[in-house]
């Protein structure tokens, strides 16, 4: 890699100061809401002393278990139903004959990430109003999970494209010159090479859906309070760093997620 | 290699053990008849193949050879079934195939690119055939194990395809193919990536390979020295055409094209004007006023203006320039180990090479800037159509 064009950024002027700003600015916001979670202290703001009072007292907490369990039921959910969608959408969107229609189906799938978020839940909330009020039809937790589906699909699809279209077409070629039907050469080759893309594009759905707070507001209704949710509701009362200590788990749930999608990511590009 | 095994051979048009065999009308394992292939519509219209119409017979090693862009793996792809013929028929023990998707032709493919399954081991990789065929578990291991064998790679069959090597990868590719037990083994330019000696090495083994399974290959590639040493005949093809379909031998000392002849090997072409022609030898005139002797393809009257080809270990240099053929001036002396090549620019401004075998006795005997005369072979000159 003896590239002479190749110019080390580490030599470049001012990197170090720039990098380790830009990290301390993202980073150490986290790193004192996680430190002040392990305060035994009832102040977030005042350090008194080392201990996982609050962990012991977020464990225990009632409300804390409800919204853990209802934002668990949408996210499942949500990721299954969405992940099915993403990986059909693009199997047709790649191995099929290009059809009319192709391009503007690619945008459709897609502009769930252009809108913003604001709008898409004012549209989702007026949506679920007018067929409550004309139909008198209410899924309950099922109007979330509707929700959460539709913006979790392109988070799902990316991935999973990607992986479609890296894929050897000769291989499906070579299934279909051994006897092998249509359903078979995808039953057991392409699928099964599409597991990791599958998976990773699952664990971003999942990620996305658990940690949504926008649509999510407009559309839950009572005793639909997910995580999210509940930390909102926390901290406009006097707060404490139980609220902390929530956080750092919703946080290492996300990071555990990010990890598997990055780790699947990446066996695949082995 | 003794006589005895010989015997036991398919017959078959060709050379065989440094023995010409007769061409023996055999039945055709895949006849193409009139096909047409075109890509694009309207003015972006392409003909990938322009009517072609080619026999294949049973047992046949045969070779589709031609420059990248010439329509053979097009053609290749019609016969497995990955594309669909625009025209034509394409019958396969006198049944037409054309219109089968691939799965349901008794055809197998090794692919350039192998295609390996890389989910799969070596062995799984080898029974998918069998098993989408729905053969019993026990016959898939048969047969598994005996391809296995085949093709020497016995002690790798639990092995993922990502752990082998290339050239291993290729005899899995090759096992793979022949397991089904094909009417006609597919082979797209399956050791263009494999080195030097390996392909040397695999080139031997397909030959061995196509005689123990007695499966006709039909054999892609755009390596004439590949085509020239494994094939039973050779169908040459331009532009979407088969120019010349033959044995070898024949592609090689009777091409029947200009290109066929410029493709394969090298050639001095000579222009000139027939002067006279008398029973298949047409005397013609060249550049410096020469007169060459030179025979033409049944197929063929040649007339006015024509060009001669001349194989350059099909002419010899001898010292005086006047009792030549042609007579011109040595330019330059290219030494190769087992040969030597002589560059000579005639008196009529053409330039010709002149290969000469070396042996321990022979001495270089002639000097850039000699004057020099060349002597054809009998029938080493021959007249092609451009």
């Amino acid at each position: 890699m003896a590239d002479p064009r190749t110019i080390d950024i580490k030599d470049q002027p001012g990197f170090r100061t720039i990098a380790i700003i830009c990290v301390g600015v993202l980073y150490v916001p986290i790193l004192i809401l996680m430190v002040f979670s392990f305060n035994t202290g009832s102040l977030v703001t005042r350090w008194e002393g080392v201990g996982l009072t609050w962990y012991g007292s977020a464990l225990l907490n009632e409300e804390f278990h409800a919204a853990a369990e209802n934002t668990l039921i949408i996210s499942v959910s949500a990721t299954i139903i969405s992940t099915i969608c993403a990986t059909l959408a693009a199997i047709g969107m790649t191995r099929v004959k290009p059809w009319r229609g192709l391009s503007a189906a690619f945008m459709v799938i897609n502009l769930p990430l252009m809108v913003p978020e604001i709008i898409t839940a004012v549209a989702t909330l007026s949506f679920f109003a007018l067929i409550a009020g004309a139909f008198g039809l209410n899924f309950g937790i099922g109007n979330l999970i509707l929700a959460h589906t539709v913006f979790c699909i392109p988070f799902a699809y990316m991935p999973i494209r990607a992986r479609l279209e890296d894929m050897d077409l000769t291989l499906e070629s070579a299934a279909a010159d051994l006897y092998a039907t249509p359903w078979h050469a995808f039953r057991r080759i392409t699928l099964p090479l599409l597991v990791p893309g599958i998976l990773s594009g699952a664990a971003l759905a999942f990620i996305v859906s658990f940690d949504d707070f926008t649509i999510t507001q407009l559309v839950a209704g009572p005793g639909q309070t997910t995580l999210p949710l509940y930390i909102w509701n926390q901290i406009r009362r006097p707060m404490t760093p139980e609220i902390n200590a929530i956080s750092t788990i919703l946080l290492l749930v996300s990071i555990l997620f990010v990890s598997v999608s990055f780790l699947i990511a990446r066996r695949r590009s082995k | 290699m003794t006589i005895e095994q010989e015997r036991n051979l398919p017959p078959r048009a060709g050379f065989l053990n440094g023995v010409i065999v007769p061409e023996q009308p055999g039945k055709n394992a895949i006849e193409v008849r009139r096909v047409r292939k075109v890509f694009g519509t309207g003015e972006a219209q392409v003909a990938a193949l322009d009517t072609v119409s080619v026999s294949i017979r049973e047992n046949e090693f045969f070779t589709l050879l031609g420059p990248s862009g010439c329509g053979k793996t097009t053609l290749l792809r019609l016969i497995a079934g990955f594309d669909f013929p625009s025209a034509g028929e394409i019958l396969l023990h006198g049944q037409d195939i054309a219109p089968l998707p691939p799965f349901k032709r008794p055809v197998n493919t090794v692919f350039q690119s192998y295609a390996l399954f890389p989910h799969m081991t070596v062995a799984d990789n080898i029974g998918f055939g069998l098993e989408m065929l729905g053969k019993p578990k026990a016959e898939i291991k048969a047969r598994v194990g005996e391809m296995l064998k085949l093709v020497k790679m016995e002690a790798l069959s639990g092995r993922r395809t990502s752990q082998i090597s290339g050239g291993q990868q290729q005899r899995v590719a090759l096992a793979r193919a022949l397991a089904p037990q094909p009417k006609v083994l597919l082979l797209d330019e399956p050791l263009s990536a494999l080195d030097y000696k390996l392909r040397k090495e695999m080139q031997i083994e397909l030959k061995r390979l196509q005689h123990e399974t007695g499966i006709t290959f039909i054999f892609v590639t755009h390596d004439q020295e590949e085509a020239l040493t494994m094939s039973d005949r050779i169908a040459v093809m331009s532009a979407g055409k088969i120019l010349q379909v033959g044995s070898p031998h024949d592609i090689y000392d009777r091409p029947a094209e200009r290109f066929v002849a410029d493709f394969i090997g090298e050639t001095n072409f000579l222009k000139g004007t027939v002067v006279s022609k008398k029973s298949g030898v047409a005397t013609v005139k060249i550049a410096s006023d020469a007169m060459v002797a030179a025979g033409f393809p049944d197929s063929f009257e040649p007339s006015g203006e024509v060009t001669v080809v001349v194989r350059p270990e099909h002419a010899d240099l001898i010292a005086d320039a006047a009792k030549g053929t042609v007579a011109g001036t040595l330019s330059n002396v290219v030494y190769f180990g087992t040969d030597t090549h002589y560059h000579v620019k005639l008196d009529g401004g053409d330039d010709f090479i002149v290969r000469h075998q070396n042996s321990r006795s022979s001495a270089v005997a002639f000097e850039p800037g000699a004057k020099v005369g060349i002597v054809f072979e009998d029938g080493g000159a021959r007249i092609l159509r451009d």
